[in-house]
């Protein structure tokens, strides 16, 4: 084999090798089997903001004051200071509950714990962890390089990096269950599921919590329902008539599925929600790489040729020299 | 693979007007940066909950090491391609990757948000091989000592450390291949880093699995025209002889790349239907536009035989080439990525000056090293 012909076989192998993925690719990551999470149903929510207080008090944040007029806590966005957020939906004279048109709606937002998380698959030093059991995705301040590549590739702008410090670090929701707090392990719900006071924001398993969507969205209009406080099945709860659902279960599977999922009377990218396409950024991501990199076959291929011939080429220059002279 | 007498100091003093001016730009970089240490990160840039990465992660490390491709596609030509003739232009382009490599480097500890955990890179008990961050991490680290390796032979040669030099001469060609191998892998999986951010990135550079062909061309594209453009600076600004001789053996394999580059381009946004957005009239679209026709600048230069004939116009040529793919990689990582609700992102003053600093410091070394150590070609070689 000539230089001419390494170079088309090796440049043809990495074209091949880089598009031709579709036959190894590697799907979205399965649901792990006691996943975990939260339920928000937007048509519940009245904006009362005891859960962004609550996250506070929990994970030892300060509250925004504005104005200096301390009311709760008067965060906008989501922050290193702030995990979890209650935002509202205005339209025209906003009068409606839940009406897409001259109407207003919340919309709670936190870490969606994804099935397949982006930056999980991102973080060069595995700061970011999926637990292989409950599936909460915890983050680890002492291995993380501070990249912020999870923040790049969260599709919901979740992790947040603490700017402002000289020593920051990278924030977000972990469910209440990071060390020091661990409220999951004992057997409590997270923080701004136990103070909210209309179910909103329920706890459970994914599964009973995507059943629980699917009763609701399937009501009819007007139709009297108990809603239960903090989990699927709680003796607390209260009566109340079902409100006309959007029939979509926002995170049943956007992006590979979330573990964290929101119900509403209205669209979800009016609440804010981003369009995702059922297949996992990370998996697409993660398919590409290990074409490439799979047992790192093609580089040390690669690597063999490129030694080959440079050793050839230093050679002949030698001895060129040495004619020269 | 002696070229004692091919290489030389071009002398002359050190201390001159550029280089005072150039020094002042560095001073103030430094200065900022110990304003980043002491205060975070927001104290001196724009970075912001919407946009982690900014121009110091886009221009420093994904342009910067791009046009620090010289070494790379040089290496590729005389080494593996046998085409020993461009050897004269292998030690300057060796040089600029040098620095290009290691301050991109040091642009990447800067930018890191937990710098003092660097290391977790390097503990097995950590590493994430799912991670494009990590390859190109540990790829770019690796290539920064192998380029040293490859630019010892200067220094050996400037203290006559000829024992050492031979010795060294006799595994290069292990460093060669190396050298080869570790830039085809990072500077391809520079584009895969955006396949995480998913609809993040404006469908006009969203190319999913087609990211590292479109990064890797362009790296060589960089790579080629920095060369001729750096060969000129010298010939205009230190006085060396023309090297364009050379440069025009380089044209067939530029224009071989870009047409590669744009049939995998316009090829992947005419299959996914999104190319009607580049006449949106947005500021993406305007700015893929542009993209496009600095790209297509070197290609019609390229391509006629009467242009290409002129000095003037193959320069023309490179620098339009050095600004498209810089363009490309603004574009994909900067101006096509939109995060959503509402943020925004313009680097701040003292964001560019640091920026600006770490290419003077860069041009502050390349003078300093062809004016005291051997590594642009003798005058006479040309003669």
């Amino acid at each position: 084999m000539n230089r001419r012909d390494f170079l088309k076989v090796a440049g043809s192998g990495a074209l091949i090798a880089t598009t031709s993925g579709a036959a190894e690719a590697r799907g979205n990551l399965p649901v792990p089997d006691n996943a975990v999470g939260m339920l928000y149903d937007s048509t519940l929510c009245i904006g009362c903001r005891a859960c962004v207080y609550k996250c506070k008090e929990v994970n030892d944040m300060p509250n925004v004051v504005r104005d200096g007029e301390v009311q709760w806590d008067q965060a906008e966005e989501l922050s290193g200071d702030t995990l979890n957020i209650i935002k509202a939906y205005k339209q025209g004279t906003g009068e409606t509950k839940n009406s897409a048109v001259d109407g207003f709606a919340f919309i709670k937002r936190n870490c969606m714990h994804c099935v397949d998380a982006g930056c999980v698959s991102v973080c060069p030093v595995s700061a970011m962890q999926k637990d292989p059991e409950t599936g909460i995705v915890s983050h680890n301040p002492d291995a993380c390089i501070g990249c912020r590549y999870c923040v790049a590739a969260c599709p919901y702008n979740v992790p947040k990096y603490e700017y402002d410090e000289a020593f920051g670090q990278i924030q977000k929701c972990q469910l209440c269950n990071q060390k020091g707090v661990e409220r999951i392990n004992k057997g409590l719900n997270p923080g701004c599921v136990e103070v909210c006071p209309t179910g909103a924001n329920i706890f459970g398993t994914r599964e009973e919590l995507l059943q629980e969507a699917k009763r609701r969205l399937a009501l009819k209009p007007g139709e009297d329902y108990t809603y239960p406080l903090e989990r699927v099945g709680s003796t607390y709860g209260h009566v109340k008539a079902a409100p006309d659902y959007t029939q979509h279960i926002f995170g049943e599977h956007e992006g590979g599925g979330t573990q964290v999922m929101v119900i509403a009377g209205m669209e979800h990218t009016k609440l804010g929600l981003p369009d995702l396409p059922e297949r996992s950024y990370a998996s697409v991501s993660e398919t590409v790489q290990h074409t490439i990199y799979g047992g790192m076959l093609a580089p040390a291929g690669l690597l063999a040729g490129l030694l080959y011939f440079a050793r050839r080429s230093c050679k002949e220059t030698d001895k060129e020299g040495e004619d020269e002279v | 693979m002696s070229h004692h007498h091919e290489h030389a100091p071009i002398g002359g003093r050190l201390i001159t007007l550029p280089f005072l001016f150039l020094s002042a730009l560095a001073l103030i970089a430094v200065v900022l940066l110990v304003e980043r240490f002491m205060y975070g990160l927001g104290a001196v840039t724009n970075l912001n909950d919407g946009f982690p990465w900014g121009i110091w992660v886009v221009y420093d490390i994904v342009v910067g090491t791009g046009f620090a491709c010289g070494g790379y596609v040089l290496a590729l030509t005389v080494y593996i391609a046998n085409k020993g003739k461009y050897h004269p232009l292998v030690r300057p382009a060796l040089l600029a990757s040098l620095f290009g490599y290691s301050l991109g480097g040091l642009g990447a500890i800067v930018d890191m948000g937990r710098y003092w955990n660097f290391y977790q890179m390097f503990n097995p008990a950590q590493q994430n091989f799912n991670s494009v961050m990590l390859e190109v991490g540990l790829c770019v680290a690796a290539y920064s000592i192998v380029l040293f390796i490859e630019f010892l032979p200067v220094i050996f040669e400037k203290f006559r450390a000829d024992e050492w030099k031979k010795k060294l001469e006799k595994i290069l060609f292990i460093f060669i291949a190396i050298g080869v191998l570790l830039p085809t892998m990072h500077q391809s999986s520079l584009g895969s880093l955006l396949i995480a951010m998913g609809g993040k990135v404006h469908p006009l550079w969203q190319s999913a699995y087609l990211m590292p062909v479109l990064a890797i061309t362009t790296a060589m594209m960089l790579g080629f025209s920095i060369v001729i453009f750096e060969g000129s600076m010298a010939t205009v600004g230190l006085r060396q002889p023309s090297e364009t001789h050379l440069h025009r053996g380089l044209i067939k394999v530029i224009r071989a790349l870009l047409v590669l580059f744009f049939i995998v381009r316009l090829g992947d946004l005419l299959y996914r239907g999104v190319l009607g957005a580049a006449f949106s009239g947005t500021l993406q679209g305007n700015m893929f536009l542009l993209e496009m026709v600095l790209f297509l600048i070197p290609l019609v230069v390229l391509s006629s035989a009467n242009l290409v004939r002129q000095g003037r116009f193959l320069l023309i040529a490179a620098v339009s080439l050095l600004l498209a793919g810089a363009l490309y990689r603004f574009n994909a990582f900067l101006i096509g990525f939109d995060p959503g609700a509402g943020y925004i992102y313009f680097p701040s003053v003292k964001e560019l000056l640091v920026s600006i600093g770490i290419v003077a410091i860069e041009i502050l070394g390349y003078l300093f090293f062809v004016k005291m150590f051997p590594v642009l070609p003798k005058a006479h070689a040309h003669a």
